[in-house]
């Protein structure tokens, strides 16, 4: 048990280098992080005696049958991050997004401090007239609300906050599939509502030319949609762009008609997708861009297994999936651990398995579990390999909607084989994926 | 536009997993290396940051630090052009007792009442003093600074520097020489005859001088001085050699009964120079002052036992933290026990862009950042990351002629942790004994997370 000062690294970085100390022979706990009020909390329910620190700490609780081979093995974890980050600039690094605009070069910013934090560097961003790209959640709405509007006055467009997803000019920020370029632009309020789609018309052999993300508060009545109407305008004015998809939560109806004036003075035609509203799911308005761009739907592959029914649980890491998987299934369970109540001091689903595991764990015999496995850039390297041998033992029913495309790091047609090979049935459609299960009510409904 | 047209490139700040998935897309993106704001900061943090008026009063506000163009006008005595009344005395850092006063601040107002004559003996000064006999006030509520103890008593001779651009105006105290002199606390009797000397000679000789030169550029000097290898607080000798260039003829013209022995006295003190810097930094980061929901930093000011801050936004109010013991390099026999805790106005050099923010203009004097020059140019570097503007005249040439970082800002030291980098002279804490070293020091960081909180109210 030990606290250093003056070291900092993020949470994600500090969660690998714990788990590579808990995988060394003798380690019985090892929690390698910052010392805020969650991570002591953590440390204190293992049985540690904690030190004073504070947020600005590095906490280092190991158990172990040889706490120096534990601390050695640390240090040199830890070295490997500084000697990196040192390594990437031989100069003064950068400390603020402020310092790093001054440099020159730039043209966005992607944040992804916490939350409360965040406001900072995004403004340092918009005051520098750069983009930002706020991929943080749990920056407080006031704060949001005054990022647009200052972001309004300088002419700069801020993705976010809790905009987990874009693609510029072919380069992925935050979670992002590879995508082939084409004429699509996309702008959404839900970053899997935006990957599921862009993802679908990559498989079909459709590209996109830019997909901004505006934050999933955006059409709120309080943000006005101040980022959706900017993204829709940049992408107007985009000759790249030659049809744009718009992909929404439900929106506030103030907000809905603002969006809909701007939507209506496009030269671009606009498709678009407002989900929960008994509009078209994502997967339907993929095949209403298809069609816009005079192109047939293809059969979305899927590996099935025969359909199954019982108790409904959905073990989702996408907001938007979850409620699309939800409305389709018509019933059952669904927990969405990318909610900003499961991420609160812990790494995104996406990149970080461990609860979603737990709860296929717990499933009980006559449960049917229902989830989505999101790839690309950012995401978890290789989401099958620790997937695939829970659900072999989890002993029930797996429906898994596969988001991704053949060109992304972890292969879409890889994944699929080992998930179906552990016995799960894949679909590339989250839609399809929700109605290959159901309630024991509807399927009986529907037969 | 640029967003969708341009090639990426993307600074990233926060999670490196979300950098490196950049990197595998060979994207070019600018790494921040990110720390947490300094503790129980980032509410008020962003608070002050939402503050609609700040970018624009900052800008405001360093443009009038940067845009100041200090000039040396005369030399007059405290009595007449402070209207300093007898039995009160000037002091340096924020407001300070008798009781609170560390050795050489003791010392250096037991020296002034003796100089003034209101004292028998240095006993019986202290008496006085205890029994609140004299009034004590900070240079800084004076439009004046003063070095180490900064004692201001009204016989004492002041430079008088205008602001040309703004028109202020600002005092400092004309510089002893090193070693047993009253700033450093010493009140012996050659320290006594050395400042009556300096009342009775040299001070109406240098305003005689002045009188035929006219007024002195000084930002021109401290622009030259800069390019010479001066940072301005602990080197200050290019800057008192061009400043003897400039005023020796004046000087055997006005004064010639005197002129070898003042120029001899200027001469041999190679920290002459920085009394006028001093007087030139305050005339510039007062032009700074009283400007709403600024974050700026106008004065850094330390009385032994506390370090102050003020901000421009914030008026008057000082924002304090224990004064730190520099660490630095000792004269003779002494060490770190006999050093007192951190005094003096001088860096109102580095809160004007000079001093320890300059370090990498001055090579010669890097045993004092850990003694290579690197040290010295990453001093510099990481001073950038806490201020508002690059200072326009003084240069640095071996950072390509880059202006000095000037404009601390209370945000970005509460954002990035990064203190002000200072450099000083070390006084001895036994009040007598005069200078012990030189080094550097570190601000406390509470005096900053005050003046934050205050600008979040």
């Amino acid at each position: 048990m030990a606290v250093r000062t003056g070291v900092y690294h993020d949470s994600v970085s500090l969660m690998r280098v714990s788990s590579a100390l808990s995988e060394l022979a003798g380690v019985e706990v090892a929690i390698v992080a910052m010392a805020t009020k969650l991570n002591l909390g953590l440390a204190r329910d293992l049985g540690f005696e904690l030190p004073p620190a504070d947020p600005s700490d590095l906490l280092v609780a190991v158990r172990a049958d040889d706490v120096d081979a534990a601390t050695g093995e640390l240090d040199r974890l830890l070295g490997a991050l500084s000697s990196r980050q040192v390594a990437e600039s031989a100069d003064y690094p950068p400390r603020t997004t402020r310092s790093a605009a001054r440099r020159g070069g730039a043209s966005v910013v992607l944040v992804s401090v916490p939350g409360e934090y965040a406001f900072a560097e995004a403004a340092d961003a918009i005051e520098a007239g750069l983009d930002v790209m706020v991929f943080s959640d749990n920056v407080p709405l006031e704060q949001e609300v005054r990022l647009k509007e200052l972001a309004a006055e300088r002419g700069v467009l801020v993705m976010g906050p809790d905009c987990g997803t874009a693609v510029i000019g072919g380069a992925g920020l935050g979670f992002a599939n590879v995508l082939r370029p084409g004429p699509v632009g996309v702008v959404a309020a839900s970053g899997t509502g935006a990957q599921q789609v862009t993802s679908l018309l990559d498989l079909a052999g459709v590209g996109v030319s830019h997909v901004l993300g505006v934050g999933s508060r955006d059409l709120s009545a309080e943000v006005g949609g101040r980022s959706t109407t900017a993204a829709l305008r940049m992408l107007d004015e985009d000759p790249a762009t030659e049809l744009i998809v718009l992909v929404s939560k439900p929106p506030s109806e103030e907000t809905a008609r603002a969006v809909r004036e701007v939507v209506e003075k496009l030269r671009t035609p606009v498709v678009t997708a407002l989900l929960g509203t008994g509009g078209p799911d994502l997967t339907a308005a993929a095949e209403a861009a298809l069609r816009a761009l005079g192109r047939e739907a293809p059969r979305w592959p899927s590996w099935p297994r025969p359909a199954v029914s019982g108790r409904l649980r959905g073990l989702y890491s996408g907001g938007t999936l979850c409620t699309e998987a939800r409305i389709i299934a018509g019933g059952g369970e669904f927990v969405d651990y990318g909610d900003d109540a499961y991420t609160r001091g812990r790494a995104h689903p996406m990149i970080d398995p461990t609860l979603r595991l737990e709860a296929l764990a717990s499933a009980e015999p006559g449960d049917v579990v229902l989830m989505d496995v999101v790839l690309g850039h950012g995401a978890e390297a290789d989401p099958a390999a620790r997937l695939a041998p829970a659900i072999a033992a989890a002993g029930v029913p797996v429906v898994i909607a596969l988001i991704g495309t053949e060109g992304d790091p972890q292969g879409l047609r890889r994944q699929a084989e080992a998930l179906y090979a552990a016995g799960a049935s894949v679909f590339t459609s989250n839609a399809e994926a929700a109605r290959h299960v159901g309630t024991p009510t509807d399927k009986r409904g529907r037969s | 536009m640029t967003l969708l047209s341009g090639e990426p490139h993307v600074i990233t700040v926060g999670a490196d997993l979300l950098g490196e998935a950049l990197d595998a897309q060979a994207v070019p993106r600018t790494a921040v290396d990110w720390r947490p704001p300094l503790p129980g900061t980032s509410a008020a943090l962003a608070r002050v940051l939402a503050d609609p008026r700040r970018a624009a009063a900052n800008e405001r506000a360093v443009g009038r630090l940067t845009s100041a163009r200090p000039q040396l006008v005369g030399v007059r005595p405290a009595g007449e052009v402070l209207g300093l009344a007898p039995g009160t005395f000037l002091h340096a850092g924020p407001p300070i007792t008798w009781e609170r006063a560390s050795g050489p601040m003791r010392g250096a107002l037991i020296g002034a009442m003796l100089f003034e004559g209101l004292a028998s003996d240095p006993a019986d000064a202290a008496d006085r003093l205890a029994a609140g006999r004299a009034t004590l006030e900070p240079c800084h509520h004076h439009r004046t600074v003063g070095p180490m103890a900064g004692v201001v008593s009204p016989s004492m001779w002041m430079f008088e520097v205008d602001d040309a651009e703004h028109g202020g105006t600002a005092y400092c105290s004309l510089n002893e020489g090193l070693g047993k002199v009253l700033r450093y606390g010493a009140y012996g009797p050659e320290v006594l005859a050395r400042l009556r000397w300096m009342g009775e000679v040299l001070g109406p000789a240098l305003a005689a001088a002045l009188r035929l030169t006219g007024p002195l550029d000084l930002r021109a000097l401290i622009a030259q001085a800069l390019q010479m290898g001066d940072e301005l607080h602990n080197r200050n000798r290019a800057a008192t050699s061009l400043l003897v260039r400039e005023l020796a003829p004046a000087v055997v013209d006005a004064a010639p009964a005197h002129a070898a022995e003042v120029l001899r006295f200027v001469n041999g003190n190679d920290h002459f120079f920085l009394n006028p810097a001093m007087a030139a930094g305050k005339v510039s980061t007062d032009a700074a002052r009283n400007i709403p929901g600024s974050s700026l930093v106008v004065a850094m000011a330390r009385n032994g036992t506390d370090f102050g801050v003020q901000v421009s936004g914030l008026g008057d109010r000082w924002f304090t933290g224990p004064a730190g013991v520099p660490d630095g390099l000792y004269l003779g026999a002494y060490g770190p026990a006999d050093a007192n805790p951190d005094i003096g106005d001088s860096t109102i050099t580095e809160t004007s862009g000079l001093g320890g923010f300059a370090m990498a203009a001055a090579p010669a004097i890097v045993r004092f950042v850990g003694g290579e020059v690197s040290d010295a140019i990453t001093a510099t570097r990481s001073m950038y990351e806490i201020t508002l503007a690059e200072h326009p005249a003084y240069q640095i040439p071996g950072l390509g002629f880059r202006g000095t970082p000037v404009g601390i800002d209370v945000t970005l030291v509460a954002r990035t942790g990064v203190l002000p980098v200072v450099n000083t002279g070390i006084a001895g804490r036994v009040a007598g004994t005069g200078q012990v070293g030189a080094g550097l020091v570190s601000p406390p960081a509470e005096a900053f997370v005050a003046a934050l909180n205050a600008l979040a109210d």
